[in-house]
């Protein structure tokens, strides 16, 4: 294992802050109790935070004896612990799928959005929408997996074509071209459908309260199920991270891996876009900052982002509900403004190889 | 050995012994045969489009007709078809194509990547951000969209160009930033379509398909006002950018300015997307598509900067055609419908291909 992590951290070597391996302990540790504490402060902020104001000891008294009769109550069970739950699962869902694409493609500017695995979810779901009359999240959620599955199959072929393989330049290049074209096809079915249009504009604008608890719950096994595959995924990651041959020489079988890894994104951008639309940057600064704490060990960095990525996407709704009182602007929005600048750092500050 | 050398164009010579000159002159001028032949079968599918657009409709015309009328002895109700609804459309077809083509190509060889064109880097989303929040914030009518499309454009172009700067503007740098700015974009367009009355918001959806419908003399006059002028610099500046393709320091040793005449040249495409997205809005994939068609046509590489820009008209007219008899009846669609439903399988076909013969990235 040792010998693995080494040859990680001299891959890695460009990214910035990569601590050296011994200072690792304490500053995982440290960056887990921050991390913690930052996700309960997230979820305590979006309990209390609203154009409603509410006392915490109110809020407090509507999670433990509920009492519906009672507008604060109601408001906080109604209305603000769905949206913090959809923005944990969501959030979840995303680092998650973010810190595995970055894994396996070897590429740090991997993303559901980049890579245009979110946009295949959302033609589906549009056409789901728009010629099955889909209703649902729970049918939302078949199209999104198809189309998620459809995206990230012909950017990883188109991508890897070649001599060279799947380099980042390759991938963000399908990624954005297939983006491109799924977008224009997306207009081309709303344009003729109205009322597609109409339930389009809002899902698409990454809002997190639009379809409420009863449409998000049933996505959780979901999620649970890709979350479990990607810790499963972990250990086969650093072995990626190594490069093919070595790994194939550490006795990893690479196409097992890949596939769960497949699978493991599928399920989780699916779900994630079919709760609350098409978020982009969540899976890609989430596994940045996570490397950044923990070095290159996939298995630090799949926990860390696990912990990042929903403290990141509530903690974006709340900031939606603050900076537009007494109206509010979708998480969706706020962490593509949020995101855009890390992006355009890490573009100016890491050396990317292949770029 | 030699296609490389040719590839280089005009600044590989310097470096090429005089035993090579021979073959290289011949390989040479078979090059530029060949783009005259392109550039001749791209001129008469055009005019073969056209007398199509100006004589087939809800009233069509015969070719002797259309002759006639073209030469001014038509009936009144036939010269008011054709001058009045029919060519300014064409026209603004024809000339929106070439500008969205020639920026694409200035973009993509200025920044030597394939996904620098307007519309991916979002220079046209900009625009289209800037027009909606005209549209449906402010009310603005159609001309005033126009401007403030324009205006977006450029704002979202300086943005992604400082941003990009660190002591020099590098291709991915610029493209990778520009994609981001785009995702915003993106976002701030979702924003404001969600926020809107639902007519506004499919009124504002359909200027972001983009359409030459409706087209005037007035919208005619200028982007042709603006394209005279920025002809002459790109045909003035070809040679440096010929050189700027080898390389920044190749570039500098033959008299280049290399940072500069980048800068120049992303104006001219800047304002190029802008004028073009003011006037019928963004056009899926035109920018994107039309110089690499036209170089692949070419098989030979190099800048193509004529055959790209007739490849954009071509696409731009044939696609407006397209659009409006494609639906029986009287309904039309916009154009730009048909460049992205084309222009989507094509591209990535596009990404395919050249990702196997080594030109990809």
């Amino acid at each position: 294992m040792t010998r693995i992590r080494s040859g990680a951290a001299v891959l890695e070597r460009g990214v910035p802050g990569a601590s050296p391996a011994r200072m690792r302990p304490r500053r995982v540790v440290i960056g887990f109790a921050i991390a913690l504490v930052l996700l309960a402060l997230s979820i305590i902020a979006s309990i209390l935070v609203g154009t409603r104001e509410i006392a915490p000891g109110t809020a407090l008294a509507a999670l433990l004896s509920p009492d519906r009769a009672l507008t604060d109550h109601a408001v906080i069970l109604d209305l603000r612990v769905p949206r913090t739950v959809v923005g944990l699962l969501a959030g979840l869902a995303l680092g998650l799928a973010g810190a595995l694409m970055q894994g396996v493609t070897r590429n740090p500017l991997a993303d559901p959005g980049l890579l245009g695995v979110n946009a295949g979810a959302s033609l589906f779901v549009v056409a789901g929408v728009a010629w099955f009359g889909v209703t649902s999240s729970l049918g939302y959620v078949w199209f999104a997996f198809v189309g998620a599955a459809v995206a990230a199959t012909i950017v990883y072929l188109i991508g890897s074509l070649g001599r060279e393989g799947a380099t980042p330049v390759k991938l963000a290049l399908a990624g954005t071209a297939l983006t491109a074209a799924f977008t224009s096809l997306i207009t081309i079915v709303l344009l003729a459908d109205t009322q597609a249009f109409d339930r389009y504009r809002f899902w698409a604008a990454g809002s997190l309260v639009a379809r409420g608890l009863d449409a998000a719950l049933p996505l959780a096994p979901f999620i649970l199920v890709g979350a479990v595959l990607a810790i499963v995924a972990a250990r086969m990651l650093n072995a990626i991270a190594l490069g093919d041959d070595l790994a194939r020489g550490l006795g990893q079988n690479l196409v097992i891996a890949r596939i769960v890894c497949a699978v493991a994104i599928v399920l989780l951008c699916g779900s994630a876009t079919a709760m609350a639309g098409p978020i982009v940057f969540v899976g890609l600064a989430v596994p940045h900052i996570a490397r950044w704490i923990t070095g290159p060990d996939y298995r630090l960095i799949i926990a860390f982002s696990a912990l990042f990525g929903p403290t990141l996407l509530v903690a974006a709704d709340v900031l939606g509900r603050l900076i537009a009182q007494p109206g509010e602007i979708e998480a969706g929005l706020v962490v593509a403004f949020l995101g855009a600048p890390v992006l355009i750092i890490l573009v100016r500050r890491v050396k990317l190889a292949g770029l | 050995m030699i296609r490389p050398l040719i590839d280089r164009g005009a600044g590989a010579a310097v470096s090429v012994r005089e035993a090579d000159a021979a073959p290289l002159a011949r390989a040479r001028l078979q090059r530029s045969r060949r783009e005259r032949r392109l550039v001749v079968v791209l001129i008469g599918a055009l005019v073969v489009v056209a007398a199509f657009s100006l004589a087939v409709g809800a009233y069509s015309l015969s070719v002797p007709d259309l002759l006639r009328t073209l030469t001014g002895q038509g009936t009144q109700s036939e010269s008011f078809i054709v001058f009045s609804l029919r060519l300014p459309r064409l026209t603004l077809a024809v000339l929106v194509g070439v500008a969205f083509a020639l920026s694409g190509a200035l973009f993509q060889t200025v920044l030597r990547n394939p996904l620098a064109s307007p519309d991916i880097i979002g220079v046209t989303g900009g625009a289209s951000a800037a027009a909606v929040f005209g549209m449906l914030i402010l009310g603005f009518g159609a001309v005033a969209t126009s401007f403030a499309a324009f205006a977006g454009a450029i704002v979202i172009a300086c943005a992604i160009y400082l941003l990009a700067w660190r002591g020099g503007v590098v291709g991915y740098r610029f493209v990778l930033i520009g994609v981001g700015v785009a995702f915003m974009v993106q976002g701030l367009l979702g924003y404001l379509l969600s926020r809107a009355d639902l007519n506004d918001a499919q009124g504002a959806l359909l200027w972001l398909v983009g359409s030459v419908g409706g087209a005037r003399w007035q919208d005619v006059a200028v982007v042709a006002a603006v394209l005279l002028a920025l002809l002459p610099v790109i045909r003035v500046l070809g040679a440096r950018l010929r050189a700027l393709q080898l390389g920044d320091d190749l570039a500098r040793s033959l008299g280049v300015g290399a940072e500069r005449t980048r800068l120049v040249l992303l104006v001219i495409a800047v304002a190029l997307a802008a004028t073009a997205t003011a006037a019928v809005g963004p056009l899926a994939f035109v920018a994107f598509v039309s110089a690499p068609i036209a170089r692949r046509a070419l098989a030979t590489g190099g800048l193509a900067l004529i055959p790209a820009a007739l490849v954009g008209a071509l696409i731009t007219a044939v696609a407006d055609f397209t659009a409006q008899h494609l639906l029986p009846g009287q309904l039309e669609l916009p154009a730009g419908i048909i460049t992205g439903a084309i222009g989507a399988p094509y591209l990535l076909w596009l990404l395919a291909t050249s990702n196997t013969t080594g030109k990809g990235a």
